[in-house]
């Protein structure tokens, strides 16, 4: 009886975060859709049915089940919910200032799912997320990906793999961020040398436990370090790799053919400098536009048109808001300052949606509009790359997570008082340019 | 060894043909659409610069543009671009040492310190902002010490400050946040009350200093005093107070200030100004909103896009800044911030004003600047659209006379 009164009483103070356990049959009638995979569907129609899409294509070609509740979104635009590679929210805090490698550090421990940061997430369209600890380590751990979900704790936002283990990357940087007194490194040469040592402890730890074969006896010690590592090594967990200078971005390709590890490029400032060696290496790029270059050394030569320069040279491209780099809310006018600058505007928006999802290893269930694929999607007041355009509705698994007509999502949509309610990140260590 | 040598004499030549303003140049701006911000838009006009100056605004149709006029076309034509504050060309590109030189922390009240004396006018920064059409710039010393010196009203040309400055002291910049807190145990000021009480001892000290200095016993008089004669400007109406103040509490901790001292009150910032509508608009104080899209913590924690919006539709003059930032972006632009009001609650001309006539009203430069009108600055940007669409490009920015820019941006 006692239970029951906290339970209700709990849910009576926070009743925003109730999970809806089913979601409804609902059929978006008359909206321009553009589901990324595929043309633009004037008059289109999207069939969302137990949190995955049922169908999705043109007024005359779609039948609206009987069954179905109909929303009438003429005049509007409906796309993909959006993806954001690289994303700082829920007052993260990942490896410390113990040392410049902590494979074994997972930024899911530290995550408030409470934080004012995913109501302005949800509030700019962003519908999945790649949590990552910061760059101030060569290595500052492993990240998590994550729906946007209402949730009440953190295991309400994971994405599970088939074995129902959360997914994520590891977060590793080189370049300047990561240069401070020991133990950490001086040096760039230095900063790759003690990768290279730790990855062959990988392998070591690796082959040791392929030649046990299963004996416990022969099994070496579980380091928790090293078991990250190795489903790096393994090709299960994806390196997201903060680099910024065109030589920076040619060691990390050096390191990944010497590990055989998949990485994802993420800010490539002086990407535009080596695009061609980019696209030879078959590696995606994950891009920020930041307002103006400078702010720190590597930063100097960021322009507007990398996203076009790699684009041209068949590098697979993709954005992140780096969030509090840049604002979620705002994520569209990266895409948007990319088109300015030359690239192309269907190339723009796959990188805000499906070209995230493939270098999240989730293209087979986010990123486009497409039958069987996560009902995730968002409702536009219009042209995605206008400034003037809002973001009227939010939708996660067939659930509307964020309306704009609704008082509390306006303000965290706007800002106003009351609306800052964020935990501080932690960002190990490294201080911000002239007071370095 | 003579190798090097040519190299960076060819470094040079070409440095120089880039920064050696040329001669008075006579333009001829034609835009589809113009607006002047003195007056109705218009539609396919020609706007004159001779001399630097605005000589004629014609219709396109019925008018012979001479043959010596460099003719330069566009969707939309504006003014010259304002950004009413920011700190470039004291900050710089690098962001390290050596070329950040917006703030110093020797003291929490340094007004003498002047901007003249830190503006780099050749910073990459200052032309980076005037390839977006920014044209003049407020800038100086940043928020983040009590009082941190002095600001000043530059066109974004020019090789020397000398060339670029047309208003100098433009103001004092005070700060009355978290930011000018000292964090450092016995460090003053420790806390708010701290910092209005050394505010109000400072400026009790300059009306003794004033008084003593009238004395008609040249004997009497106190010895001149930089730091008490910048803020007797301030005292007597010459120059504002620009305070920076977000929280609420703080904003109106600057309109006591301003009551009890009788100065002329910018805020500046003022992230919570929504809060105080009223008592700003009662104190008929102008205000220079944050940056649209700065971050949302500290005290800017309740930012919010329509600010701008909310103060300008309760009739107080506003304007809108790139501010100041300690990483990346180093600079924000102007036009970016405003194209983010513009989309939360301003009309169009209502944006243009805030980055254009009502900026220039607020620094006190509005016969030199700020709008299309015979016989001011020609200082002219060019658009290939609506400005504050993300995907328009800048093509075209002309200041006094000269185009500084037509690579499209």
């Amino acid at each position: 009886m006692r239970i029951y009164c906290i339970l209700a009483v709990a849910c009576l103070a926070c009743p925003r975060v109730t999970v809806s356990a089913e979601t409804e049959k609902i059929a978006f009638v008359g909206a321009r859709i553009i589901p990324i995979a595929g043309d633009v569907i004037e008059q289109g129609v999207l069939i969302v049915d137990d949190g995955k899409i049922e169908a999705v294509g043109r007024r005359d070609a779609v039948t609206i089940p009987a069954d179905a509740k109909t929303v009438d979104v003429a005049g509007k635009v409906l796309m993909p919910g959006l993806i954001c590679t690289h994303n700082h929210v829920g007052g993260i805090g990942g490896a410390d200032g113990s040392g410049p490698i902590q494979p074994g550090i997972r930024i899911l421990d530290s995550l408030n799912v409470h934080d004012a940061g995913f109501r302005r997430v949800v509030a700019g369209g962003l519908t999945t997320l790649n949590i990552m600890p910061g760059s101030g380590h060569l290595l500052s751990g492993q990240t998590i990906y994550v729906k946007m979900r209402k949730a009440r704790t953190i295991d309400d936002i994971f994405i599970r793999d088939a074995d129902g283990k959360p997914t994520g990357g590891m977060k590793m940087a080189n370049g300047t961020n990561s240069h401070r007194d020991k133990p950490f490194p001086g040096t760039r040469g230095k900063s790759a040398a003690l990768v290279r040592e730790q990855f062959i402890k990988a392998q070591e730890y690796r082959d040791k436990i392929q030649r046990a074969a299963g004996d416990p006896e022969k099994l070496p010690p579980r380091d928790l370090g090293l078991e990250g590592l190795v489903e790096v090594l393994e090709g299960k967990r994806v390196v997201h790799h903060h680099t910024h200078r065109h030589d920076d971005i040619m060691t990390v390709i050096r390191l990944a053919k010497e590990f055989g590890f998949r990485v994802v490029l993420h800010h490539v400032s002086e990407g535009w400098k080596v695009a061609k060696e980019i696209a030879e290496a078959g590696i995606p790029c994950s891009i920020i536009l930041v307002d103006s270059p400078g702010g720190k050394l590597e930063a100097v030569n960021l322009i507007f048109s990398t996203g076009a320069v790699l684009e041209k040279a068949g590098v697979n491209v993709a954005f992140h808001t780096d969030d509090w780099i840049t604002d979620s809310r705002l994520f569209f006018r990266s895409a948007a300052l990319a088109v300015r600058a030359g690239m192309s505007r269907e190339g723009a928006l796959r990188g805000l949606t499906l070209s995230g999802a493939e270098m999240l290893d989730l293209q087979d269930r986010i990123g486009s509009l497409e039958p069987g694929k996560d009902a995730d999607f968002i409702i536009l007041s219009g042209d995605p790359l206008s400034v003037y355009t809002k973001v009227l509705e939010t939708w996660v698994e067939g659930v509307k997570v964020f309306d704009r007509t609704d008082p509390e999502d306006h303000l965290h949509a706007v800002g106003g008082y009351g609306a800052g309610n964020d935990q501080e990140p932690y960002f190990c260590c490294f201080d911000h340019g002239g007071n370095q | 060894m003579p190798r090097t040598g040519h190299i960076i004499q060819t470094i040079f030549l070409v440095a120089a043909v880039v920064i050696t303003p040329p001669a008075l140049a006579q333009v001829a701006v034609i835009g589809k659409t113009v607006y002047t911000m003195a007056g109705p838009v218009l539609k396919d006009t020609v706007v004159i610069i001779r001399d630097g100056k605005i000589a004629e605004i014609r219709p396109v149709f019925g008018t012979v543009i001479p043959g010596d006029l460099r003719i330069l076309r566009a969707e939309v034509v504006t003014p010259g671009l304002i950004d009413a504050h920011s700190v470039v060309g004291l900050t710089g590109i690098y962001n390290q040492k050596h070329d950040q030189d917006q703030l110093e922390h020797s003291a929490p009240i340094q007004p003498e310190l002047r901007a003249v004396d830190a503006y780099n006018a050749l910073e990459d920064l200052v032309a980076y902002v005037r390839g977006f059409g920014v044209t003049t710039v407020h800038t100086g010393h940043a928020p983040g010490e009590l009082i941190s010196g002095q600001t000043i009203v530059v066109k974004t040309a020019g090789r020397t400050v000398d060339e670029a400055v047309f208003r100098a002291p433009a103001m004092v910049a005070a700060t009355l946040s978290s930011s000018a807190r000292k964090k450092e145990k016995g460090k003053s000021p420790g806390t708010r009350g701290k910092m209005m009480a050394l505010l109000r001892a400072e400026f009790v000290k300059v009306q003794n200093y004033l008084a003593k200095r009238e004395s008609g016993d040249e004997e009497k008089r106190p010895p001149r005093d930089l730091r008490l004669e910048t803020l007797g400007r301030v005292l007597s109406g010459e120059i504002p107070l620009l305070v920076t103040a977000d929280r609420a509490q703080d904003i109106a901790s600057a309109l006591r200030l301003a009551r009890e001292f009788g100065f002329k009150l910018v805020l500046d910032s003022a992230a919570e100004s929504y809060l105080l509508v009223d008592a700003i608009k009662d104190a008929a104080v102008p205000v220079i909103v944050h940056p649209s899209m700065y971050r949302t913590w500290g005290d800017r924690k309740n930012l919010s896009f329509e600010t701008a919006a909310t103060l300008r539709h309760a009739g107080i003059r506003v304007a809108l800044q790139s501010g100041y930032e300690s990483y990346v972006p180093k600079t924000r632009v102007v036009l970016f911030e405003a194209a983010i009001a513009a989309a939360n609650g301003l009309t169009f001309e209502e944006t243009l004003a805030t980055i254009t006539i009502d900026a220039a009203r607020i620094l006190g430069v509005e016969d030199r600047v700020g709008s299309l009108e015979l016989g001011k600055d020609g200082d002219v940007a060019l658009y290939d659209g609506d400005p504050f669409e993300y995907t328009t490009h800048c093509v075209g920015v002309v200041i006094d006379g000269n185009v500084v820019s037509d690579t499209p941006r």
